[in-house]
């Protein structure tokens, strides 16, 4: 199922298609932009009150929806989605702004000098960077209060460790390619870990239960550096 | 009070999953069959949402304290109590002191083909609910019993029946089980799937050779996911994906091109083409899909699919009507 019209007043029309008999994914033409994710949460904040809809899930540059068929007919929900995109605003859903103290390197962050080795920079050099950038939450996934976040300074983009490790120590803070996140629980993991933080990014007792939330800024503020 | 004398391979408490918390990053999780935990509570009077156990392989014995009233669903792995069989969607009464044991895959010489069992006791599993459920969250480590698989030694609390006396002593009954459809001449099991989001990405011939392979079901499979080994599915060039919703069910092809269809445990975003999904009316099957078992995966469109929907709910319906006829409570 694909939907004719690519685009209303210029704005790029989601891709609608069924993800099993219950759930709708809403995918936008690459690239994938700030404004665009914006829009998404903004579409996932609209559909949650439609009646029928279950869950919406931001993925990046998508969403998905989940749906009760017997109270919402896919023709309805399609028409609901392709109505509402246009009008959708990119400022509609306005992120908290969370600082997140770091432990730079040393224990903490093992990977740290091997960062500064790939970038050529200093290992303070790279502290300074990762902290003076400002990140967007683009969503959760993986793991309960993971964050897929944008605005790594594309200086400190470094490939993944060659050797994943089995178990990278809870509320590490890592560089995986062009990304930075943090491990909000122990896992295995392939990212380059540069420090930790002691804020719990989840907390299933807690309401919200994670630290983060889809269209968060976050700050990483560097409590000490070991080099 | 129920004592844990053996787990088995892998047994956790589960109830109908967590659901609402997937923008967070949180799976559903839950019974991997939801038919078969919801049919085991209504046979002890429980209501669908109450918490019962998941059993893996058998190998697994429980001892109860108190008077209670059972129910077990799925695989029964030759279960009995106190030596005396207990057949699967049946509902018995338990005296204090006596053992439910299920026999290991291997017992006796014997490879059994099962591989899940699913227990609800009246009164539920009573431990706290986390994010309104009860189920184990393994991977996370909350929920269920602290968070955690169950071991030898655990006492679990079961809540407040809804059976009266007399209704907790009356002699064993039974209900018809689901219906496995028409069987496969190969003994494979089938599955309805709708195509993918990116179904297109994949070659025809690897389009084909979903529908016309037969799956073997690798023992790597777990609550996350059934890792299916067979045909090498290719796609018609590479290239990445950005990360996007997957839902129990997802068919997810990684480089690899052997397929994975992921379960309650599976997170909440991925990053492999989607080729198919299981439609929800067919969960249950791959739920009980025994290892090294063989699957074929068989195209439907979505009104296929809400139809087998509708019969399931139908089904369970009927089976409602019949315990509420009989003066059963619970089925709400």
């Amino acid at each position: 199922m694909t939907t004719g019209r690519r685009e209303v007043n210029d704005v790029p029309l989601p891709r609608l298609h069924l993800l099993g008999d219950a759930a709708l994914l809403c995918d936008l033409p690459a690239p994938a932009t700030l404004a665009q994710q914006q829009r998404i949460w903004a579409l996932a904040e609209h559909a949650r009150e439609w009646p029928g809809v279950g869950e919406t899930l931001p993925g990046m540059n998508n969403l998905t929806l989940t749906f009760d068929p017997t109270a919402i007919d896919l023709d309805t929900l399609t028409a609901r989605v392709l109505e509402a995109w246009p009008k959708l605003s990119a400022g509609a859903v306005e992120g908290r702004l969370v600082e997140i103290p770091v432990a730079y390197g040393g224990e903490h962050g093992p990977d740290l000098a091997d960062v500064a080795a790939h970038t050529g920079f200093t290992p303070a050099e790279v502290v300074r960077r990762h902290t003076a950038a400002e990140y967007v939450v683009y969503l959760l996934g993986f793991l309960p209060g993971f964050s897929f976040m944008g605005g790594l300074p594309p200086e400190l983009a470094t490939p993944r460790r060659a050797e994943p490790r089995l178990a990278v120590p809870a509320r590490s803070v890592g560089i995986g390619g062009e990304q930075t996140g943090i491990y909000p629980l122990v896992s295995p993991g392939g990212w380059q870990l540069i420090g930790r933080t002691p804020l719990e990014m989840f907390d299933p007792a807690a309401e919200p239960p994670t630290l983060l939330r889809p269209g968060d800024r976050v700050r990483f503020v560097a409590e000490s550096v070991q080099t | 009070m129920i004592v844990v004398r053996k787990p088995g391979v892998l047994a956790s408490v589960q109830d109908l999953g967590r659901h609402g918390h997937r923008q967070l990053g949180i799976c559903p999780g839950g019974a991997l069959d939801v038919l078969a935990l919801t049919l085991a509570n209504r046979l002890v009077g429980n209501a669908d949402r109450a918490a019962g156990l998941e059993l893996t392989m058998g190998g697994c014995e429980l001892q109860f304290e108190a008077d209670t009233r059972i129910a077990l669903a799925g695989d029964d792995f030759g279960a009995s109590l106190d030596g005396v069989p207990l057949w699967p969607c049946w509902s018995v009464p338990v005296a204090a002191g006596q053992t439910l044991r299920l026999a290991g895959a291997n017992a006796g010489g014997t490879k059994k083909p099962g591989v899940r069992s699913w227990l609800a006791v009246a009164g539920g599993i009573d431990v706290p609910p986390v994010l309104d459920s009860r189920s184990t969250d393994l991977k996370a480590g909350f929920g269920g019993l602290q968070g955690r698989a169950l071991r030898k030694g655990d006492r679990l609390p079961t809540g407040v029946a809804m059976l009266d006396a007399a209704q907790r002593e009356r002699r064993p009954f039974g209900i018809r089980g689901p219906d496995w459809g028409p069987a496969e001449d190969d003994g494979a099991i089938a599955l309805r799937v709708l195509p993918g989001p990116e179904f297109e990405l994949f070659t025809l011939a690897a389009r084909e050779q979903l529908w016309g392979e037969r799956w073997r079901i690798t023992p790597q499979s777990n609550r996350m996911g059934s890792r299916l080994e067979g045909a090498e599915l290719r796609r018609k060039r590479s290239g990445d994906m950005l990360s996007s919703g997957v839902i129990p069910g997802t068919i997810q092809v990684p480089p690899s091109g052997q397929p994975i269809i992921l379960m309650g445990d599976a997170q909440t975003t991925g990053g492999y083409p989607r080729i198919g999904v299981v439609i929800r009316a067919d969960l249950w099957k791959l739920a009980q899909a025994p290892l090294n078992g063989r699957l074929r995966l068989v195209q439907v469109d979505q009104p296929q699919a809400l139809a087998a929907w509708a019969g399931q709910q139908r089904y369970l319906a009927q089976v409602a009507q019949g315990l509420a006829a009989a003066g059963w409570p619970g089925a709400a």
